[in-house]
């Protein structure tokens, strides 16, 4: 299935740049009109996700990865900020949301949510391009074509309803809905963080698969650090609702900079006792997103904290190893101890 | 002993045809017996609204001064006369056509109009949500037989009038669950899915929403047809509804109070067929709802 006819830019064209994106929710006054507020769920997130490439996001609990992920698939709108696919402004009148629509899909966590219990699967999965007025035997036989690629048996399973499925083969149809459009950009919001171990292994491997077969580009949100490892190009690490370090897998993995990315990794558990982590765990609970620390976000539980940090907000700069980071100890002159004392050379600033 | 069963590998056979939704929750109703028993309850008296003037021994308007007031089991009337005679078996099943329809109409016209306005609310949300609830609030503060009363009143006797109030009684509760099960399936990921893929409001409603909501609105407006008989019996009774002298129980009931004392079993007549009625009607509606909370 050639997908060139829609691909614009070509593929230098980053898939989908993400610019100042912010979404803050208000609270609700009580009825003396105190309290309010807003909770800054995302608060000012830049990025890019290339094409063919797999972009994993991870972060704890309420750091913003979801709120991210309804923003790309536009299910809520942002306050700020813009999105722009394949060089034309999302909802734009080169883009309209609804043509947006039809080239990025989501999936979501919940296998049974996210199915209506009323469908038979070949319904749910036929609805989408039927909406973009594909007729329905046509969009039926795309369904269960799509069926047997993501490995259940049209002929058994395409007239069954969701609760007669388990939780990897609704999972497998979930995703089988999201390419019914022939989406480019596949958005994975924890797509398989319910899952058995097994099946899970087997969801990604299909995955893995189908981002060949069809030329998809993945945003993959987990909070699984191993699952992200595998899966993901990038990574892009996430904490109370910005960006703090973004990178190759691989540099990322082994060279983490941020101090946050750095106990985010040393927390991930292994049974090699070679491999034991001497670094101090993450203490605490995230900060209240209600009332976010001054400065750097991270300052109140990060070992390395000084002055600076709680006074300015670091903005993403370039590494030695060639990720992007938001930490004071990575910017050359600033006031932190552990910064370096001169810029990095320009071999590094063009990997952007 | 725990084996594991590849459904790929399953041979053809053990693979039937999937049971539909609908399927499911009747096989589940069939189980419960009481609920089974009720809805045959109604189903008689179904049969008896339909074909009643035909099955009744008697002409119910015949009346008989010599024969008043007869208690029940008296020779040639089974259950006895009314005050001017007539024969009870009869009334009552030539009545069960016209309770049933001042009972049964108000509900099937308040589930449709609730049911817009209930869906419309939840589905928009914000402030259209509120606007709209609040509006309905404000027909919920009455309880239910004052409000009945009160617009019967004010539209005059009559039963398209007293059809017309109970209707409007029964539309803000009917909005009421519409809403909250709209607003309930609205944060389901499965609408969410379907806005992403780029669908309008109102194919997202017909497609999605619907299949799920209506089905528990049913359930409760068949619960309300009790409430609907008792309250159109009511009005009857005050004579804001049927006129005599129609067979109409709730008006057997006003015109037999009278005989309350000679004979007290003939006047409760009526009341035991309201009784049986709303108590079957309660029964049908729990069994719909057990049968259709199909565990995820």
């Amino acid at each position: 299935m050639p997908l060139t006819p829609l691909d614009l830019g070509g593929p230098a064209q980053p898939m989908l740049s993400v610019r100042g994106l912010v979404k803050h929710f208000p609270l609700k006054k009580d009825v003396f009109g105190k309290g309010g507020g807003v909770v800054r769920a995302v608060d000012g997130v830049d990025f890019e996700v290339l094409k063919g490439e797999t972009l994993g996001v991870v972060g704890e609990s309420g750091c913003g990865k979801s709120t991210t992920a309804r923003l790309l698939m536009q299910l809520i709108i942002q306050d700020q900020g813009e999105l722009i696919f394949d060089g034309q402004t999302v909802g734009g009148s080169a883009l309209p949301l609804k043509a947006y629509r039809r080239q990025t899909q989501m999936v979501f966590q919940d296998s049974y949510a996210s199915l209506n219990p009323r469908l038979t699967i070949e319904d749910s999965i036929a609805f989408a391009p039927m909406v973009h007025g594909v007729p329905q035997s046509e969009a039926v036989a795309r369904a269960r074509d799509l069926l047997g690629r993501v490995g259940l048996a049209p002929e058994r399973f395409a007239e069954r309803y969701p609760h007669e499925l388990s939780g990897g083969q609704r999972q497998r149809v979930n995703i089988a809905r999201a390419l019914a459009l022939q989406s480019r950009l596949i958005i994975l919001d924890e797509a398989v963080s319910a899952l058995d171990k097994s099946v899970e292994a087997q969801v990604l491997n299909l995955l893995l698969d189908l981002k060949e077969d069809f030329g998809l580009t993945y945003v993959f949100i987990s909070h699984d650090l191993n699952v992200v490892r595998y899966m993901s190009d990038r990574v892009l690490v996430m904490y109370l609702g910005q960006v703090v370090e973004i990178g190759n897998s691989e540099t990322l993995f082994n060279n983490p900079a941020h101090p946050y990315t750095q106990a985010l990794l040393s927390s991930i558990p292994t049974l090699d006792p070679d491999r034991r982590t001497e670094k101090p765990p993450l203490a605490g609970d995230p900060p209240n997103p209600i009332n976010p620390p001054t400065g750097c976000r991270f300052h109140p539980r990060c070992v390395h904290a000084q002055d600076i940090c709680s006074q300015k907000m670091p903005v993403l700069a370039h590494t030695a190893h060639g990720q992007q980071v938001a930490c004071w100890m990575h910017v050359a002159g600033s006031a932190h101890g552990l910064a370096p004392a001169h810029p990095l050379g320009s071999a590094t600033q063009e990997v952007a | 002993m725990h084996i594991t069963v590849d459904p790929q590998k399953l041979p053809e056979l053990a693979m039937q045809k999937s049971a539909g939704y609908w399927q499911t929750v009747g096989r589940r109703f069939m189980q419960q017996k009481v609920a089974v028993a009720a809805a045959l309850v109604v189903l008689v008296l179904l049969v008896l609204a339909v074909f009643g003037p035909w099955l009744a021994p008697m002409d119910p308007y015949q009346s008989s001064i010599l024969k008043r007031l007869k208690p029940i089991g008296f020779p040639g009337h089974l259950l006895g006369t009314d005050e001017l005679g007539r024969d009870m078996l009869s009334r009552l099943i030539v009545g069960t056509r016209l309770s049933l329809f001042i009972g049964i109409t108000p509900v099937i016209c308040a589930f449709v109009i609730g049911s817009v306005i209930g869906i419309t609310a939840g589905y928009a949300g914000g402030w259209v949500n509120t606007s709209m609830m609040r509006t309905i609030d404000v027909f919920y503060a009455f309880p239910s037989v004052l409000l009945a009363i009160a617009l019967s009143g004010a539209l005059g006797a009559g039963i398209t009038n007293s059809l017309i109030s109970l209707t409007i009684v029964f539309i803000p509760p009917i909005a009421r669950v519409a809403e909250s099960v709209t607003t309930q399936i609205r944060g389901r990921d499965f609408v969410d899915a379907a806005r992403a893929s780029g669908a309008g409001a109102f194919t997202i409603v017909r497609v999605h929403v619907l299949g799920n909501v209506l089905g528990p609105v049913f359930v409760y407006a068949t619960s309300l047809i009790a409430v609907a008989m008792i309250l159109a019996s009511g009005l009857s009774f005050l004579g804001l509804g049927v006129k005599p002298p129609e067979p109409e129980w709730g008006l057997m009931l006003n015109t037999l109070r009278t005989a309350i004392y000679t004979q007290p079993w003939i006047a409760a007549l009526p009341g035991a067929m309201i009784f049986i009625t709303s108590i079957a009607f309660n029964l049908l509606a729990d069994g719909l709802r057990s049968a259709m909370e199909i565990k995820q």
